[in-house]
Parts: C-alpha cells; sequence; structure tokens
C-alpha cells in the first residue's frame, strides 16, 4: 500500500520512513507562523516554558495582520508585543505594517511557503498553504510556543479524502464555488480530521488564485488542511520566489484514501453560502433580490490580484447603489501596487467603494467595517457565523468576487450576468 | 466527585460564538470568561456556577484557532466539555491547555440543560443523577493522554522536548 502526500510529508518531518493515519508523531516544522492576536498568548507560553531562545530564527514568521493598524488601545500593546520579541530573537521574517499583507496571502507571495513543507500558523487558514502542496495547518497558541522554542509538534496521522473534480466551468464560477459546492455537500463536519486532496482536470486548469481560495476554506468543513498535487502552475509560482531546497511531495496512486467523492461541475453556477454557516449553500439564482447594506472584497480568501481584476472587470464604469457600502482590502502591499498599476483602485474609488491597505479587520468583526443590528452583508471573506461581522443579529452571506461586485450595483444579491 | 449542572448546546458552536473576535486582544481568563457564549447566550457567563459543565452536540469548537476559546470556557468557570464530538483545532487546544474535554454520544442525547451530573475527570464515567443514568466516555488517545495528564502542553514539553 502506497502513503498519501500528507502521510509523505508527516513521516519525512518525523523522521520516519513510513507513518500510517491514525498514528501520532511528533514532527519538526519548517516554518511556524503568528500574528497579532494569538502571538500575544503564545509569548505567555514560551516564558512559562522557560525557553531562552528560538529553535530558528529563520523559521519563524510573524504578520502583524488581524486588527492593525491598530484598532485601539489593547491591540496597540499587543502588536507592541509582539514587535518587541520579534526584536529581542532577532526574528528574520518580521512583517511590519505597511510591508505587511494578510497573512496566508503573504507567505506564498514572499516564497516562504514551498512544495512539500511542514508548516503550521496559528491561524485555523493555514491550510491555504496545500495550494503549494505544502502541509499547512492551524494550530493554537500554546502549540506555537512550543514548537518555537523546539521546532516540533504534534500530529494524529490524517486521512485523506480525495475529491476530482471533471467537467468544464462556466463563466463567473471560480475557485470559490468549488469549495462552496463542497462544503455545502459534505457539511462544516464533513472533512473532520481530515486532508481534502484536490484533484481532476477542472483543478489542472485552474489558476494559482483559486487554488488558494478552495484551500483557503478547507478548515470550514473540518478538514485538517487541503492538499492540490504541484504541477506547472504551482512550480511556476514557486520559483521565482523559493530562497530554499524544497522536495515535492505527491500522493502514490495506491495510497489509501478515507473516500473518493467525484464532483462534475459542468452545470455549476455562482454559490453562496447564507447565514449563518459555510454549510448552508445555494445557487446564486435561489438567493437574489436579498437587499445588502455592505459588500466586503478581499481577505486570505479572495483578496488576490485575479479577484480584484474580477471586482473591477465588473464595476468598471459603474456607480454602487446608494443603499450599499463597499469595502475592499488587497491581500498584501504587492497586490496592492500590482491593482495600482493596472488601474484597479481608480475603478474602485470611480464606483464608491473604500478601498482599504491590507487587514483582516472586517472578515472577523475586529475593525474596519462591523455591522450594526439587522445589517446585512454579502462578503468574499470565509466565516458567516452568527456575529462574524459584527452584531449578533447581522446577517452575512458568502460569495466569490464577481458575484460581490455585481450585489454592490444591483443593492441586492445577484449574478454578475445581471450587471453585463 | 462534585455534582455539576448541565448547559446545554446544539452542533456545530463555532469559536466566534464560544469568544466574539471583538475580545482576542484580551488575554486575561477571567475577563475572557465573562464574554463567553456572549452571542448566541447573552448572560450565560453569570449564570454559570464554577464546576458546571456544558455539553454539546457534534463538532464543538469549529472555526478559528483561537485558544482564547478554551480559556474563556475556562474561565466562565466550567469544569469540563462533554460533546459528540470536537473540531481538531479545539480539540488540541483542550489538551495543551488542560481543559478537560470528553466524547460521549450516549451521554448528550439523554441529558437535558439544568441535569445534574457527575464527571470523573480521571475515567471518564459520567453519572446523571437527574435521570439516573451511567455513562463512560471515549477514553482520549493515549499520546493526548499523556500530554494532559502531564498537566498540558508545556508541562509535557519541560519534561520530555527541552
Amino acid at each position: 500500500m502506497g502513503m498519501t502526500a500528507a502521510e509523505k510529508i508527516l513521516a519525512r518531518h518525523a523522521g520516519k520512513s513510513k507513518v500510517k493515519a491514525g498514528e501520532f508523531v511528533f514532527a519538526n516544522v519548517d516554518l511556524v507562523m503568528g500574528n497579532d492576536i494569538t502571538f500575544p498568548i503564545t509569548i505567555e507560553e514560551f516564558k512559562r516554558l522557560g525557553a531562552t531562545k528560538v529553535f530558528d530564527r529563520d523559521k519563524i514568521v510573524l504578520v502583524p495582520d488581524h486588527f492593525t493598524p491598530n484598532k485601539d488601545l489593547k491591540s496597540a500593546e499587543n502588536a507592541k508585543i509582539v514587535r518587541e520579541f520579534a526584536r529581542k530573537y532577532e526574528i528574520t521574517n518580521y512583517f511590519e505594517v505597511g510591508r505587511m499583507g494578510i497573512e496566508h496571502a503573504l507567505l506564498p507571495e514572499q516564497g516562504l511557503v514551498l512544495p512539500g513543507e511542514l508548516i503550521v500558523g496559528s491561524d485555523s487558514h493555514t491550510c491555504t498553504y496545500g495550494a503549494l502542496g505544502a502541509f499547512g495547518t492551524g494550530i493554537g497558541s500554546t502549540d506555537a510556543a512550543v514548537a518555537m522554542a523546539t521546532g516540533k509538534v504534534w500530529f494524529r496521522v490524517p486521512e485523506t479524502i480525495k475529491f476530482v473534480f471533471t467537467g468544464k466551468l462556466q463563466k463567473w464560477v471560480s475557485g470559490k464555488d468549488l469549495i462552496l459546492a463542497v462544503i455545502g455537500k459534505i457539511g462544516v463536519d464533513g472533512a473532520l480530521y481530515k486532508i481534502m486532496e484536490f484533484c481532476g482536470e477542472v483543478i489542472d486548469n485552474l489558476s494559482i488564485d483559486s487554488r488558494f481560495t478552495m484551500c483557503n476554506m478547507a478548515i470550514e468543513a473540518g478538514a485538517k488542511t487541503a492538499f492540490i498535487a504541484p504541477d506547472e502552475t504551482a512550480l511556476e509560482y514557486v520559483r521565482t520566489r523559493a530562497k530554499r531546497e524544497y522536495k515535492i511531495e505527491t500522493s502514490d496512486p495506491d495510497a489509501d484514501y478515507a473516500n473518493v467523492i467525484e464532483i462534475n461541475v459542468s452545470n455549476l453556477e455562482p454559490q453562496v453560502a447564507c447565514p449563518h454557516s459555510p454549510a448552508n449553500v445555494r445557487p446564486v439564482s435561489a438567493v437574489k433580490n436579498v437587499p445588502i447594506d455592505q459588500v466586503v472584497i478581499g481577505s486570505c480568501t479572495n483578496g488576490r490580484i485575479e479577484d480584484l481584476r474580477v471586482a473591477a472587470s465588473i464595476l468598471k464604469g459603474k456607480k454602487l447603489h446608494p443603499n450599499v457600502r463597499m469595502l475592499i482590502f488587497p491581500g498584501t502591499q504587492q497586490i496592492y501596487r500590482e491593482a495600482l498599476a493596472e488601474g484597479l483602485i481608480d475603478i474602485f474609488i470611480e464606483a464608491g467603494a473604500v478601498f482599504s491597505t491590507p487587514t483582516c479587520g472586517p472578515c472577523l468583526g475586529g475593525h474596519m467595517g462591523l455591522l450594526a443590528e439587522g445589517e446585512r452583508a454579502i462578503s468574499t471573506t470565509n466565516r458567516n457565523f452568527i456575529g462574524r461581522m459584527g452584531h449578533p443579529k447581522s446577517e452575512v452571506y458568502l460569495s466569490n468576487p464577481a458575484v460581490a461586485a455585481a450585489s454592490g450595483i444591483l443593492g441586492r444579491i445577484c449574478s454578475p450576468e445581471e450587471v453585463e | 466527585m462534585n455534582k455539576s449542572k448541565v448547559w446545554k448546546f446544539g452542533k456545530d458552536i463555532d469559536t466566534d460564538a464560544i469568544i466574539p473576535a471583538r475580545y482576542l486582544n484580551i488575554q486575561d481568563e477571567k475577563e475572557l470568561g465573562l464574554r463567553c457564549m456572549e452571542g448566541i447566550r447573552p448572560g450565560f457567563a453569570v449564570m454559570v456556577t464554577p464546576g458546571d459543565v456544558i455539553m454539546a452536540d457534534s463538532n464543538f469548537g469549529c472555526g478559528s484557532s483561537r485558544e482564547h476559546a478554551p480559556i474563556a470556557i475556562k474561565g466562565a468557570g466550567i469544569k469540563c466539555v462533554v460533546a459528540k464530538s470536537f473540531a481538531r483545532i479545539f480539540y488540541r487546544n483542550c489538551i495543551n491547555i488542560g481543559l478537560p474535554i470528553f466524547e460521549c454520544q450516549e451521554a448528550v442525547d439523554a441529558t437535558d440543560e439544568g441535569d445534574i451530573v457527575l464527571v470523573n475527570l480521571e475515567t471518564g464515567e459520567i453519572i446523571n443523577e437527574s435521570k439516573n443514568l451511567r455513562f463512560q466516555a471515549m477514553p482520549l488517545p493515549p499520546f493526548a493522554r499523556e500530554i494532559a495528564e502531564a498537566g498540558g502542553l508545556i508541562e509535557y514539553a519541560k519534561k520530555f522536548l527541552l
């Protein structure tokens, strides 16, 4: 019996020739990432551990992206704690406001995520890195403290579910719709403790940005992480960025999968996840006419250049509905500059939207655009739990950037075709 | 074993429900405890008596990796969480910080809000005194148990990893 890619990556990092799903191992990680909300607890635990040095200052990444630029005094203190730690331990990859981006857009862009690597971050969307064939997974603050001191994290080797996508994507359908369709099908615990491996002709033809979006939301199905075998699309992205050696891992043809699910996407229209669960998914045609107050485009899910290009293609020469506020958050400073150079920002401002510096802010109801009681948003982010973006009696619908942009024009949820 | 009152929750209770993200700039256990479950059950923190127990359906703690969630539950005075299943990051966070958790489908199905239970944290035995029923939770996997018995990941790491 062969091994899955996830088993191979964990085996290699645990110093073993073979591991099997269900086994517990301590593995050596290639990178530990923390941010301004999870890392202050990590630092406390690091002190409690009695650690006096980090395991490798080049293998720690600190990104103050959640409540920055500092949303209030308490957040400013937290950002300061992280900054001072980075200075004290001479952390190589500390990204200050102005140079930082939303962590899961930033790390791959900076060449800090490579195929075959084992990466942990104290943020659940660390699963995004599966798009490059890495095993990236979210851990807690205490896990991160021990990982920073020792380079080690404990794992239960997960089973893998293979998702095979066949058919041809319709216009305006992207990675976001594929992952929403999957979560709608299997539920928010449909891949609990498991790896979601995506493959098939649709994935082969999918852009790298759409792949990041898909892998980003694996956690919304309860998965440990997602994985896409690195192909030319992934390697083209990695080659110019990589500053260190890496080893590509893929699943053996006779690997043991927990399940294989085939999905034909030829008839798939853009998908919308309705309140209050990412699994409450319907085709956009079934939720048309829901009025909205706010549109959010961006985040670690859909804040990449392809997403901004799609939104701009719809908003070009149009004005937002007078009742709608639209907030656009690019993933990184580099994406911001690309959007600037391509004239996208001008299109957004002309339409009446806000274009912000990168931050996680509104996605988790932190700052920069909370919803009041009774307000409703359509958002390209990843979660629509009760109170996620503000008041417990506000509502969030999740969609791809095309649907979100079009809905901003009509003031209600709509298909992009309606504004073309 | 002390008697505990049960607070019952449904399935897919997410970490935003356990502790809304706007409080993630707080680290203090007691302060986080005051905000526990605020969005879905206002006033929860003041109604809880220290030593009470949360019982929930499947996939408890889904969503973000915030360790603030199990810390808030501890801070609210909850002795342990019994659920049909747990989301994976929440599960490992509980083991790492020493918040006792038990998987026991039958106990969750048979227990109502407000029932009085006795939970043996060492053995996983759950006695529902109100209904005169007895259950046995699934034991933790041996590896996780070692970490839990050491008092959490920090104590474990001090002994075995440093």
